[in-house]
């Protein structure tokens, strides 16, 4: 338990220093403090991600889709990029391509683990519904059970990352991209903006030539990795010593400008999708050349977005901002501090809060009390997850390098 | 009219309240099954529905859809059945025929792939057209989804039928398994496209379990919910027909 939920913090001040002067064409950035902001940014996405996989409730208006086109799934992907390479690029420059690589691919099981055990959890929950559940109103729907009547070919793909159910889709976008880590941070090592480059290119061609990954029964991955990879090594190069040589671009009042009205022109979008009567004001040739905004090959238009968002976000949210200590951050920051068990706990809590809300009934009250019911259940264990760390495993015998401590740490990427 | 309640509703979204709500509070609900205005009304027209009414010509309506477009056993009570019904009340001078083409499992390039034939055959004024639920059941790709939604509403309208797409049913049951949203957005991009009504009927569903009309998250296994929702959609549909075809006003007095 603990090895997974080690948090950066956990990274040994001295070897932060030592691994400065290692680095020819990268800078990692030389803190003895955590990056809070992160780790708030984090635990947010995995709350928003939390409440948008739950039927539309008053909570769901507070989540950062209904005002834009990017939602909670890129800042998840951007952070992970980020303090993934933050971590393993130090264990590359220590330790050398071999051991990082090792670590990281211990890091890609354990997310494949976390996956199948959601997949059994999924399993349970479907075949509870299917047995249950006959309103002639959906039997058209309910034809979507009938992959239960072949659990041998059904289960097979599921493991081959190929069948996924609807909100299981990000943990095979997530293994994919860590297991190309090796590669991206070895070349970061040499070049960082051709790394960066290549993603570019990678991303347009996955645009012009419509590359995918296909899916089972028919389909194709939810998640097209060859496009979300951009912001993926994006975070990465951006941890690496990107986002201090893009401060000047950062701090200019120009890029404020851009990044605002961008950011109204997205909102405005969006607020004719939630009142069609707006949509009137819409001009017909805008429509036509900017629908569909697809999440799948993440569009121009939502990365963009995310973009805008980071850079503002980057502005008016300094790292030393005392807010970031008070207690009322405290359950995001602690959720962000461990984010694959608190991205697992949401997903089964949504499977758990779809089934209650079936079972129960209920109005916008009832929704809206679940969502906030699992908000708390996130914070709760993501606290008892740290207390496992900090007081729990505190008498054991220490076996442990701090060298593997600071790997593991990443580990909560 | 149009702009005054589009502002209050965007002081009840900041607000942080349900729109939904406030719709209905405006006009208060007499009916089970009310559907607020702004889900009925479309930019989109139906030219040629339009003109067999005017013309008095016999109107010919032909349902291309899915099994959602009936109810196993009990066919008279599937919103086609209703829909024929209500168009005949309010149009009680005009002779409607409607047919039902059942296209169960297929995809909407399958569909695509015949939708000419079917046409011919029976040369409706308009064709209805529900689709979306088989792709998003079969998780077939959206762009491919779109193509062939694209070429089938273009072959409709070569074959000089006027055109109204109904999308998916809104089925929270099935919601952590079938994921709705892009065929639901390519849809509206389709229909905007080529300037085709859009029957929302996923939009409207998800209204009637909002407002609390029809519970769909119930475990009933009687048909008897299954009649009403049917019954509910039939005659939303005859309210959006005659209000894309610009009838309303002038048939209903």
């Amino acid at each position: 338990m603990s090895s997974i939920a080690d948090p950066v913090a956990g990274t040994p001040r001295s070897e932060a220093t030592a691994a400065a002067p290692a680095a020819p064409a990268i800078a990692l950035p030389v803190t003895a403090e955590r990056e809070l902001r992160l780790d708030l940014f984090r635990g947010l996405a995995l709350w928003l991600i939390f409440i948008d996989h739950l039927p539309t409730n008053i909570l769901t208006w507070f989540t950062i889709r209904n005002y834009g086109f990017s939602d909670a799934a890129e800042i998840f992907i951007f952070i992970s990029g980020y303090t993934a390479a933050f971590v393993y690029g130090r264990a590359m420059l220590e330790a050398g391509f071999v051991v990082a690589t090792a670590r990281i691919l211990r890091r890609v099981w354990q997310i494949y683990v976390a996956h199948v055990f959601l997949f059994t959890i999924f399993l349970a929950e479907i075949s509870y519904v299917a047995t249950r559940f006959e309103n002639p109103l959906y039997s058209e729907e309910m034809g979507i059970m009938d992959f239960l009547k072949q659990p041998d070919v059904t289960i097979v793909q599921a493991l081959l990352l190929r069948f996924r159910p609807v909100n299981m889709d990000v943990l095979p976008l997530y293994i994919v991209l860590m297991l190309f880590l090796p590669i991206v941070l070895w070349l970061m090592k040499w070049r960082p903006d051709v790394s960066l480059g290549l993603s570019v290119l990678l991303y347009a061609l996955t645009w012009q030539f419509d590359w995918y990954l296909t899916a089972y029964p028919s389909g194709f991955w939810i998640f097209n990795p060859f496009a979300w990879q951009l912001l993926f090594v994006f975070g990465a190069w951006c941890a690496l010593g990107g986002a201090r040589r893009m401060s000047h671009i950062l701090s200019s009042p120009v890029t404020l400008w851009i990044c605002v009205a961008y950011l109204l022109f997205s909102f405005f979008v969006t607020l004719t999708w939630h009142i069609p009567q707006l949509s009137f004001l819409m001009p017909k040739r805008l429509e036509q050349w900017m629908y569909p905004i697809t999440k799948t090959d993440l569009d121009v238009l939502r990365f963009a977005h995310f973009l805008a968002l980071a850079a503002l976000t980057v502005r008016f949210l300094p790292k030393s901002w005392s807010g970031l200590k008070s207690r009322w951050l405290r359950p995001l920051i602690l959720c962000g501090q461990h984010s694959l068990e608190i991205f697992c706990l949401g997903v089964f809590l949504a499977f758990a809060g779809h089934f209650v809300l079936a079972e129960i009934g209920g109005g916008a009250l009832t929704h809206a009390l679940v969502s906030l019911t699992g908000i708390l259940i996130m914070w709760g264990v993501a606290w008892v997850i740290s207390w496992y760390k900090h007081s729990a495993d505190k008498g054991a015998p220490k076996t442990k390098s701090p060298v593997i401590n600071a790997d593991m740490a990443g580990g909560s990427a | 009219m149009r702009p005054r309640s589009g502002a209050a509703l965007v002081l009840a979204l900041l607000a942080g309240l349900a729109a939904a709500g406030f719709a209905r509070a405006q006009d208060a609900a007499p009916q089970a099954c009310e559907v607020p205005p702004y889900l009925l009304s479309t930019e989109s027209t139906l030219p040629k529905v339009t003109e067999a009414v005017k013309n008095a010509r016999p109107l010919t309506v032909l349902v291309v859809g899915s099994r959602s477009s009936t109810i196993l056993s009990s066919e008279a009570s599937a919103y086609p059945a209703k829909l024929q019904a209500a168009l005949k009340e309010k149009l009680p001078s005009i002779p409607i025929n409607l047919s039902v083409e059942l296209q169960n499992g297929k995809t909407a390039e399958e569909v695509d792939a015949n939708i000419v034939k079917l046409v011919e055959a029976k040369r409706p004024t308009l064709v209805i057209w529900q689709t979306g639920t088989v792709d998003a059941m079969r998780s077939v790709d959206p762009d491919d989804f779109r193509g062939a939604l694209d070429s089938g509403v273009a072959a409709l309208q070569n074959a000089g039928a006027d055109v109204v797409l109904v999308n998916l049913q809104y089925s929270p049951r099935t919601e952590t398994m079938i994921s709705a949203p892009p065929y639901l957005d390519n849809m509206r991009v389709v229909a905007q496209q080529h300037n085709v009504p859009l029957f929302d009927r996923f939009a409207i569903m998800r209204h009637w379990n909002d407002a609390g009309d029809f519970d769909l998250f119930s475990t009933f296994h009687g048909t008897d919910m299954a009649k009403r929702v049917h019954a509910c959609l039939g005659r939303a549909l005859s309210k959006f027909v005659l209000d894309a075809a610009r009838l309303d006003q002038a048939q209903q007095n």
